[in-house]
């Protein structure tokens, strides 16, 4: 079988597409965009519903609709995105055909058919089973069958992506180590396969179970094996969005990592701890011992913790000492106040990691510890905090990548440029209100998934304070702000790709690749090869970035403190 | 993009013949690291954690 050894070089960035990598990029992110798409709508339904005064829909659609957006959200749309940010750090990046194209359609579609298969089994409305889908509430068997065949396809997706890497390495189209950006994939892929392969050890089962062929399935046994999967699906994200603050650090700055060492090493700390926070989810469940628990959340997860710090430094700092190679050398600020906050790519990126480190990252810490997560289990603080993560760290890191690859992949001009501008501010900003009030509505102890949090008409009613209505009133107002970011995002994407101008390149050609390696038209630029010696002040090359760090750190210890003191007045001693 | 793509095709007498470190070594063997990445969650997590659940006494 004769192999695809065509190139494209982007006439403006220098990067190399195989032919049928750019293809599977392309449709991987455009799946990913439909499935961004219907959750916002649902999203939409959602705030409606849990803004008390709005209260919109039913009890019965109320859980559909939540259903779909969990699902469509946290696993189809983030999904496709990694899917095509693996290829895309696999080929392009190591100017490396993309290993077995048939095997990555193959992986496509059976992404979408799965993806599909399990949205119409919950709008045909017997499988409103929330994104957990907790044993023993049972959904239809097309349910499961959707995500086993769609956590298949990713499987795939994840093994072409290693198999490229074994292409590139036996082509020699790189020396030395993979470039971080890379490295980072790697990291997300291997987090992906203990999630899929933790998938398929439950869902396998449950899917015999709703045909009858398994009698039971047992409760603490599905949620101890499910979180394996839905959690760490969380932490291929955390992967995958470090791994895009690299890169847009390197494409708008040309910004060089301040230490390829720490940076590596951070993520291997990813790859041996991240998956094992799953278990802060049954902090509070009977017959796990606390060993098992204390283990799992604390002594192993602060070393994954460690990592997003060490990233949540050095992205910042990197672009800190970039900039000041440029001369933006004065003062502590200078370097930020003089960024490119005009550029959706660098705004994109900066509101993502502030917004994950400050609201996610604390928060995710503060539940991670087994007596303080007592004060908020099951609370709307939870869905506050992964919004923290999943949505302004994960999802609007992934926006700004989108507007690199619009031009460079797509080969469309970017429509509606101004709107662009603002699009991160009113999405991050919203979804930082959100998350915050979220976290405050839960802190109250306003119920994370139930209908109703007035309990009206039910024999055992509570009352929350008036803080808490007004918590989820401002929730609403800033979920609706983010819901134009968000709209602001599918009409700037959508329509570049489908109705943008081409960007016409004179004399352009695929080409072949000679012995597997991209041809080259000119050498990529790099903008410097070692950090100066005459920036920073004090003897710190990004004294900015420390003290945006001890500020954080400052943040972080108030804030777990302030929980303890929380906790003692939750349960009085005397 | 051209420092998240500093690697280039280059003569194999410009690599350079120092001993590769073996944290180096570890950390570009992406099979071995997804190895370690599969096996520590599997155990520390899954099969801990599963073992628990089987001890608990069943009531009677």
């Amino acid at each position: 079988m004769a192999v695809n050894r065509m190139f494209r070089i982007c006439p403006s960035t220098g990067l190399s597409y195989h032919e049928p990598a750019e293809k599977l990029i392309r449709w991987n992110a455009v799946a990913g965009v439909v499935s961004l798409l219907v959750g916002g709508i649902l999203a939409l339904l959602i705030i409606l519903t849990r803004w008390q005064a709005v209260h919109l829909l039913p009890p019965d659609w109320f859980y559909l609709v939540l259903t779909v957006h969990g699902l469509d959200m946290l696993v189809f749309w983030i999904i496709f995105f990694e899917i095509a940010v693996l290829y895309f750090c696999a080929s392009t990046l190591l100017r490396c055909r993309l290993a077995a194209p048939r095997w990555a359609w193959t992986a496509f579609v059976l992404m979408v058919a799965g993806a599909l298969i399990n949205n119409y089994s919950v709008f045909r409305g017997d499988s409103s089973v929330m994104f957990t889908s907790y044993a023993p509430m049972g959904a239809h068997p097309t349910f499961y069958l959707g995500l086993i065949l769609f956590a298949v396809g990713a499987l795939i997706g994840c093994f072409v992506f290693f198999g490229t890497l074994v292409l590139a390495k036996n082509e020699k189209t790189y020396r030395g180590s993979v470039p971080l950006v890379t490295f980072g994939a790697v990291t997300a892929a291997i987090i992906a396969v203990f999630t899929i392969a933790s998938g398929a050890i439950i869902l396998i089962p449950t899917f015999l179970w709703s045909v009858g062929l398994v009698d039971h399935i047992d409760s603490l046994m599905y949620r101890t094996v499910w979180w394996a999967f839905g959690h760490s699906a969380q932490q291929v994200n955390v992967a995958a969005h470090v791994s895009v603050w690299y890169a847009i650090a390197a494409i708008v700055f040309n910004a060089k990592p301040m230490s390829e060492k720490v940076s590596r090493t951070a993520f291997l700390l990813y790859i041996l701890f991240l998956q094992l926070a799953s278990a802060h989810h049954l902090l509070a469940d009977p017959g796990l011992t606390s060993n098992w628990k204390i283990f799992n959340t604390s002594y192993a997860m602060y070393l994954a913790v460690l990592a997003s710090m060490v990233h949540g430094l050095t992205v910042p700092g990197s672009i800190e000492v970039a900039q000041r190679e440029k001369g933006f050398n004065n003062g502590l600020f200078e370097w930020l106040r003089r960024a490119p906050w005009g550029n959706p790519c660098f705004s994109a990126l900066f509101i993502s990691l502030i917004g994950f480190g400050f609201l996610g990252g604390i928060s995710g810490v503060m539940m991670g510890t087994e007596q303080l997560n007592l004060i908020i289990h099951n609370t709307i603080y939870v869905p506050g905090h992964f919004h923290a993560t999943v949505v302004i760290g994960t999802t609007l890191a992934f926006m700004g990548l989108t507007y690199f690859l619009i031009p460079t992949l797509f080969r469309r001009e970017l429509m509606f440029p101004g709107l662009a501008k603002w699009q991160p501010y009113v999405f991050g900003l919203g979804m930082c209100g959100f998350s915050l009030f979220m976290m405050g509505a839960g802190t109250l102890g306003v119920p994370r998934r139930h209908w109703d949090m007035s309990f009206a008409g039910n024999p055992l009613g509570y009352e929350f304070p008036g803080m808490a209505y007004l918590m989820m009133a401002l929730m609403a107002i800033c979920g609706l702000a983010a819901i134009v970011g968000g709209a602001m995002y599918l009409l700037i994407t959508v329509g570049s790709v489908f109705l943008g101008k081409k960007i016409e390149t004179p004399g352009f050609a695929y080409v072949r690749a000679k012995d597997g390696v991209a041809p080259t038209t000119r050498p990529v630029e790099v903008a410097f090869e070692t950090h100066g010696t005459n920036i920073g002040t004090a003897g710190f090359a990004a004294p900015g970035t420390f003290v945006l760090a001890m500020v954080f750190l400052v943040a972080f210890v108030l804030y777990y403190f302030v929980n303890w003191k929380y906790l003692s007045t939750v349960w009085p001693l005397s | 993009m051209a420092n998240a793509n500093t690697t280039s095709p280059i003569a194999e007498d410009d690599i350079p013949d120092e001993p590769i470190p073996a944290m180096q070594q570890l950390l570009d063997n992406p099979f071995l690291l997804l190895f370690i990445g599969i096996a520590m969650p599997t155990v520390l997590y899954i099969i801990w954690g599963v073992m628990e659940i089987v001890g608990i006494p069943i009531a009677k």
